[in-house]
This record gives C-alpha cells, structure tokens and sequence, in this order.
C-alpha cells in the first residue's frame, strides 16, 4: 500500500518575548524567530526604561548627581555610588580617608552578595526552582536591616559620599554584620547548593546551555561573572584596585566550560569571597576621619555642624543654592567592579561645578547585546536561561 | 423589623446577620460581593524599575503577601489589579496601557513609588511624569522606593475601598 505523504504546511513564527514579562528581569524586549521549538534568530531591544540619566546629570551639581547613579543598578545600589565617587574624586584629586575606603569596600561587598543572591535566586526561579528564592531573601533581608541602619534606606541609599562617606558605622552595625559572616557560608553550603548544585533538572537545564568561548566572550565586550564562567580571570579590583580592594586578599573564581552552570558556580564562589572580603575589611578597619578633609566643596557639612557653626551653615547654604564654585578641568575614565560585571564611569569637567559630560559604561548593556550569541541554537527555554545567567538589570542598560 | 427583634438572627456586625444553625447569611448583596473580591486580590505585577525589586521583597518570604490572599500573577486576564512599580517612560506607555486593557474588570490600578506616582526625580524628556496620565489609579504608595511595608499598607487601602463600593457588582460601570 503506498504511503499517504502530506506535505505538512509549516512556517516560522516570530514572537516578541516582553517587555512585559516576568522572566525578563525588568523591560527587555526579545523579538524570537522560532522554527518549531528551535530559535532562529534572536534581537534584543532596549530603550524601555530609558529615564535619560545620563542627560540628567548634565544638569546637577556633582554632589545632586551622585542619587542618580543609585537608580541605575538598583540591585547593587552601594556599587554604582562608589564607582561613581571614585571617578570624581580620581577627576579632582581628592583623597578619601583611610576607614572611609574600608567602609565603602564593605558595602561593595554586601551589595555584591544582595545582588547575587536576587541574580541567582530570580535565575532559579525563572527556571523552576523557587525554593531557593524564598531561602535567600530571607539572608538578603538581613544586609537590607543593616544598610537601614547606616543610612535609612534599604535600596536606594546614596550612602558613599565624593571624598569619603555619609555616617560612621557603629559598633553594634559591626557586631550584626560579623555575625552575618559567621553564619552565612554555612548557609549557602547547607542551603543554596544542597538545593542546587546538585539538583538534576536544574543541572540539565544549565549545562550546555548558552556556551561562550573565552575569544568570543572578550571580544564581545563581556566582563564580571559573566566573562569569568569562560574562564578567563579578569576583574577590576585585582587588576586597578580601588578602596581598600589592594589591602584585602580574594580569589577570583573562574569557571572552565563557559556554560550557564558554570557561570552559576562562579557566583557562587564570589558570595563566599566576598564574605571574606567583609570578614578582612571589619577586622583590619582602622579608627578615624569618613570624609577627606578636602571634599566639602562638594559635600555637604553633617547636619549637627550645620545647626552649631557659622561656617558650616554657610558652606551648606553656598553649596545648595549656587553649587560648588569652581571645580578643575578635566576628564577621566574610572572602571570599577559591580556585581554585574565593569562599570565605567566617564567624566569630563568643564570648571563649572557640574559635570559637563556623564558617559555610562553599563555592564547590563553590552551583556545584552551578546544575548543573540547565547541563544545560537538554543530552544525556546533555553532563551530564559540565558537571560537569567547573563544577570542584567535594565535600569542600567537604558540608563 | 422582624429582622431586629427576632431571636433566631444573630447579628455579627453591622448589616451582616447569620441565623445559627440554618446555614443562612443575611447581608446586602454589595457586601457579599465586596468580601469576596477584596479577600483574594491577584495583583498583576508590573515591575518597571527599582520599586520592582521591593515588590518582590513583599512577595518573598519575609513580608510574605500570600497571607492576605494576594499571589502574582504574571499574566493581565487573570488578574484584578495591577501594580506599576517604577519609572514609566513614553516608550512603556502604550504597552501599560495594553496591558491595563486586557485586564477583566473589576480592575483596579496601584501606583507604587514616587516616579509611578509624579515622575519622581526623573523629570526628563523621557519619563512620563505620573501614571495617572493615562491610568485611573486607586491608591498612590509615595516613597522612593516605598519601603515593603508601605505596600501592604497600599494594598489594604485598596481592600478598604473596595469594601466600601456600592453596586459594582451588577454592571461595572
Ligand atoms: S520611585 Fe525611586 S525607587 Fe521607585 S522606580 Fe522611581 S527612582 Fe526607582
């Protein structure tokens, strides 16, 4: 009997993947051509969070500009501030004192773990593994208390100051984070990666997936976790430390096959380094000033001097209504190392006060435009777990 | 009225009685229907920015919303009112708009942060300054981002007023 063939009528099908999705950590959009299950081309668009930044700072004072960089990444608020101070003060030449510098790479630092931990857990999440996700806001929530009780914001702190930062830590603020160091290692073991590491699906669903090369990886521009799951073991902070990074001792973990798992694994480690890191800071941290003695052309004086010397109230009423007098010329690139990978800050000063130019390296954003890299071959679900691993935050990459 | 003085109907609160053992409520119709809607709210999360990721803390396991009945939905048709978390820009507008339309109605709309709420500190070319532009929002959550608490704070307002609506259980008007 001769086979019945009919011919089956098929055709690609192009979806737009968000910006209204849950999965997509914010507003990307991804426009996928798909053949059955099997993605075809992926094209990622951006520009949904646009708040124009950058353009925003043109018109600020240095100091009034410094809330902005906190809403870019808003995950690793701590970090962006720091980058961010770190630039205008290579820019001006000022000097931040000993126990500030400290004080900021723990904070970078508690950032590094907030960030990772949301990275990894909304990562599991998307993929299926919500437990992880509700174990670890429950730590993450513990670092939120504490930036609290520095600064009285939980995410948006705007904390570090250009020339040192806002308030000293006190000791009960010490006592509560060492006891975080203590416990959280053990929690990410007993934790994270018994549910984790080890868990089959999760494992099928990350090895293999979204390979880079380590070539292919440098050169589309990536950095952070994301470049060193390839294994290549390059970050800012050993590499131009700032802060106090030179003083303390960290590995750089690196992963070996450039896939979703590894580049998970990295994070991984990172947390416990940078737990580490912390655990070093609090111990050698040493006593003294938290603001340069040069800033105040760009800070304002504490609020208790305000009320009590003529200088101050002076100083603060000069620097609020007319903005800092006079700044050097100038312009300088500073990279730092966000949890997300390099952040560059670049700033040209024109002697105004204001910075005449703010450009944004943004990490999230070159990560994104690597994302049709990931997604050669991929499936369908697979395009979820690329999105996850390259840990982007859209608030950066639009700017 | 019978109602008052008869014995066998036992007043809970005010408009509200239950005749104990014959399984029978007595209640206006906008009560009933008010109860229930407000008992089991699904919010649609719309997380735009930073206030997003407070959303999410209020989710998560420390503020926990699944006590109030409240479990996210990704998805606007299965949803009764939906959170805009963040900074809306003009090239967000339209698809907030979208979604907003595909909702069912009763549907019921939170502002959430000071850039959902007036354009915050972003008072640039690019961001819509306010939600209220082109959504009818029930409840504002000023902050920046508001703290998690402040959203519960925001959702049972919008319990509260709903539990106050009249007829809007024959047409939804
Ligand atoms: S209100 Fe503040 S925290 Fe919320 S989205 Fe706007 S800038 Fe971010």
């Amino acid at each position: 009997m001769p086979a019945i063939e009919k011919q089956m009528n098929t055709k690609d099908l192009t979806i737009s993947m968000g910006p209204q999705h849950p999965a997509t950590h914010g507003v990307l959009r991804v426009v996928l051509d798909l053949d059955g299950e099997r993605v075809l081309k992926c094209t990622p668009y951006v520009g949904y969070l646009h708040r124009g930044v950058e353009k925003l700072a043109e018109n600020k004072t240095y100091l009034s500009a410094l809330p902005l960089t906190d809403r870019l990444d808003y995950i690793s608020s701590m970090s962006n501030n720091v980058g961010y101070c770190v630039a205008v003060e290579r820019l001006f030449g000022i000097e931040a004192p000993e126990r500030a510098k400290y004080i900021r790479t723990i904070m970078c630092e508690m950032t590094r773990i907030s960030s990772h931990i949301i990275g990894v857990s909304t990562h599991a999440l998307d993929i299926g593994a919500m437990t992880l996700f509700l174990y670890s806001f429950r730590d993450r929530e513990v670092l939120m208390d504490l930036f609290e009780m520095v600064c009285g914001a939980r995410l948006t702190v705007s904390y570090p100051r250009i020339g040192g930062v806002r308030n000293d830590v006190n000791q009960e603020f010490i006592d509560r984070l060492y006891a975080f160091t203590e416990e959280f290692p053990k929690t990410i073991e007993r934790e994270y990666e018994t549910l984790l590491n080890e868990n089959r699906i999760w494992k099928q669903r990350t090895e293999g997936i979204g390979v880079i090369s380590a070539e292919e990886a440098i050169s589309w521009g990536l950095t952070g976790p994301t470049l060193r799951g390839s294994g290549v073991p390059y970050d800012v902070r050993k590499f131009a430390p700032y802060d106090a990074y030179d003083k303390v001792e960290f590995n750089v973990p690196v992963g070996k096959n450039g896939d979703v798992y590894d580049r998970y694994l990295c994070r991984m480690e990172e947390l416990k380094q940078s737990n580490f890191i912390i655990r070093q800071c609090l111990e050698q941290m040493p006593k003294g000033a938290i603001l340069a003695p040069d800033a105040p052309k760009f800070t304002l004086p504490a609020k208790d001097k305000v009320l009590n010397d003529m200088e101050s109230l002076i100083h603060q009423f000069v620097l609020i209504t007319k903005g800092p007098i006079s700044a050097p010329e100038g312009e300088i690139y500073v990279a730092t190392e966000v949890p997300k990978g390099e952040l560059g800050y670049y700033l040209i000063s024109d002697g105004s006060g204001r910075p005449y130019r703010m450009r944004l390296r943004a990490p999230s954003f070159v990560h994104i435009s690597a994302l049709p890299v990931f997604c050669r071959d991929a499936l369908v679900a697979d395009v979820i777990a690329n999105i996850g691993t390259i840990d982007i935050v859209l608030g950066e990459c639009d700017r | 009225m019978a109602l008052e003085n008869n014995p066998d109907v036992v007043e809970i609160e005010k408009g509200l009685r239950v005749i104990p053992g014959a399984n029978t409520i007595i209640a206006s119709m906008d009560m009933i229907v008010d109860w229930a809607r407000l008992s089991s709210l699904w919010p649609m999360t719309f997380g735009l920015a930073c206030c997003a990721i407070e959303m999410m803390t209020t989710g998560s396991s420390h503020y926990d919303l699944d006590r109030l009945g409240i479990i996210f939905r990704g998805s606007p048709r299965q949803a009764d009112f939906v959170i805009i978390a963040g900074t809306v820009t003009k090239k967000m507008t339209p698809i907030i708009r979208r979604v907003y339309d595909q909702m069912a109605e009763p549907r019921y709309v939170i502002a959430m942060g000071s850039c959902a709420c007036s354009g915050g500190i972003f008072n640039s070319y690019s961001t819509v300054q306010g939600v209220d532009n082109f959504l009818p929002v029930d409840v504002y959550i000023p902050g920046c981002p508001p703290r998690p608490e402040a959203l519960l704070e925001g959702i049972i307002k919008l319990q509260e007023k709903i539990k106050k609506e009249h007829f809007k259980w024959s047409r939804w008007r």
